[in-house]
């Protein structure tokens, strides 16, 4: 099983254990983590599942998107290297992932 | 008073979103979550797109996993339509669902949602006239996809996309709109040209100014739609997306206000001044900041973000709900999104975008932008929702000249 380790604004760590196909936003939301709200369900409509992907796993992903690059660029949070949208994370058997959740997604 | 036990009926978008907002705040009392479909909460947009594609389950289309009701000790009571509810006026009562159970509580939300319109017109329950709302009725409508012709009648945003949806799967489709223009007064005229424009690229008939007469059948089945001016359009299967209507009766039946919704104020609160009403069945004060109208708002983003300024209530340190209303509607190859809520009388402002099928139209009141209409322009509607949350200017002189990116409006 995919493993994701969320770090909130505060420090605080909480790992959820998520399904294979699942997005990194997918595992959030489905299982109560706060700050990743996304609201349109993974179709690139919302920019409300904002991350800071750590840099180790940077490239375990396909790169951003045009869609993906054009809502970053205005997140809620500011932008930083390692912004992704989560709905475009899709997690593979095995993988283990950290990201840190921005301060604000709306 | 987080100790007490919370009952939540109507297992939904906003529902969900409720029952986890009161436990992440700390309610720590017993929770239960009454829904009448038999699925746990799931995402409703996908019923018009991949459900009709087939590229989706439940499982994919959950809003939550197993795991989180289990771990945040949430009840879920799948199955159960809840008939009746007898309140005390000070928060507490009973809920008795169909089947006889019941629940006692002491504390109530109410997340029931809305439920299709339905057209009273002759051979309107002919089999093949279906709405949609739920994943049962999608997965009715995925199955018939397989006719020759479908009419959508009410151009609408469900309807348009299942339009969408159906003509990519090779079905010859016609969207009859009884108004002037598609998506009603929700969007300016010169954005429903264009997405109109775009459907009609793709194969879709529209007919706007149309209404429909009757529903002709064979042997039950439907058969064509006859129009006010004589026209017969086959049809196979009528998908009816006229608007829907919130499902307030149960708060009715137990005295609370209800005006086209269950009245609340800021608070999601009822007329009672304990019940809570969140999402579609809510008729509720606008939660754009210095708008003083009320309304009812049927989108994700209210469910979601309504829910969690109500549960803010339920803990005893209430925060009204405040916020830039959005919504979003995925049209075959157009990514429709709109920030903030346009008075109809708005004035547009349109920017074209670098290719075509691209563009933003501004909404201006005097010098102050309203809202935004974003296709395929996700940059935009950024730039604007963020803008309009943040109570920044755009200037309407500035946002005119289409060469300047507006995110350099805002830098
Ligand atoms: C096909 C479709 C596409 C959509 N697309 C978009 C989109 O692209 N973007 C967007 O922002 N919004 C979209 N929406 C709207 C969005 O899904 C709704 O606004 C949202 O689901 C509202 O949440 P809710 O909890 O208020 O209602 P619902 O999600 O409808 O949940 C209410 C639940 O309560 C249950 N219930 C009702 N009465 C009772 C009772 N007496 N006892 C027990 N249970 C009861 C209902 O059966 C239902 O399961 C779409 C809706 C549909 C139908």
């Amino acid at each position: 099983m995919p493993k994701v380790c969320y770090t909130q604004p505060d420090g605080t760590e909480r790992v959820v254990e998520a399904e294979v196909g699942d997005s990194v936003m997918q595992a959030a939301v489905r299982n109560g983590v706060p700050g990743i709200l996304g609201q349109c369900g993974g179709s690139l409509s919302c920019a409300t599942c904002h991350v800071f992907l750590d840099e180790r796993h940077a490239d375990d992903f396909p790169p951003v998107g045009e869609d993906e690059d054009d809502m970053l660029d205005v997140a809620a949070t500011d932008r930083a290297d390692n912004s992704r949208l989560s709905c475009q994370l899709v997690l593979a058997a095995g993988q283990e992932v950290h990201v840190t959740i921005p301060e604000t997604q709306l | 008073m987080s100790t007490g036990h919370l009952l939540v009926v109507g297992a939904g978008q906003a529902g969900a979103q409720l029952v986890s907002s009161a436990r992440d705040l700390g309610w720590a009392g017993p929770v239960t979550l009454v829904g009448q479909e038999p699925h746990a909460p799931y995402s409703r947009p996908p019923l018009s797109k991949a459900v009709l594609r087939g590229q989706a389950t439940v499982e994919s289309l959950a809003l939550r996993s197993p795991a989180f009701y289990r771990d945040q000790h949430v009840d879920l009571v799948l199955d159960e339509r809840v008939t009746r509810l007898e309140l005390s006026g000070t928060g507490s009562g009973t809920a008795v669902a169909a089947s006889g159970r019941s629940w006692e509580f002491d504390r109530l939300a109410l997340a029931t949602g809305a439920e299709p319109r339905r057209l009273d017109l002759a051979g309107a329950d002919l089999d093949g006239v279906v709405v949609l709302r739920d994943l049962a009725d999608a997965e009715a409508l995925a199955r018939r996809l397989d006719v020759a012709d479908l009419v959508v009648v009410g151009g609408g945003f469900i309807g348009l996309e299942v339009a969408a949806t159906a003509a990519a799967a090779g079905v010859r489709v016609t969207v009859v709109e009884a108004g002037p223009s598609l998506m009603g007064r929700v969007v300016s005229p010169v954005t429903a040209e264009l997405v109109r424009a775009a459907h009609q690229d793709a194969g879709v008939r529209v007919l706007t100014g149309a209404r429909p007469l009757r529903f002709c059948g064979d042997r039950g089945s439907v058969a064509a739609v006859e129009l006010a001016d004589g026209t017969r359009l086959p049809a196979g299967l009528v998908l009816v997306g006229v608007g829907a209507r919130p499902r307030d009766d149960l708060a009715r039946a137990a005295g609370l206000r209800c005006d086209g919704g269950v009245v609340v104020d800021a608070f999601s609160r009822a007329s009672d001044g304990h019940t809570l009403a969140v999402g579609d069945c809510a008729d509720l004060p606008d939660p754009t900041p210095g708008s003083d109208r009320r309304l009812r708002l049927e989108s994700v983003d209210n469910a979601v973000e309504q829910a969690k300024a109500a549960a803010t209530t339920l803990v005893g340190d209430p925060r009204p709900y405040t916020g830039v209303p959005w919504f979003w509607s995925d049209q075959g190859s157009l990514k429709i999104q709109i920030a903030g809520l346009a008075h109809p009388d708005d004035e547009v402002v349109l920017r074209p975008g670098e290719r075509p099928g691209r563009f933003t139209a501004l909404r201006y009141r005097g010098d102050r932008l309203t809202a935004a209409e974003c296709v395929n322009a996700p940059a935009d509607f950024m730039v604007v929702r963020k803008a309009l949350a943040q109570g920044r200017a755009v200037s309407r002189a500035e946002a005119a000249d289409a060469g300047v990116p507006l995110k350099k409006l805002l830098a």
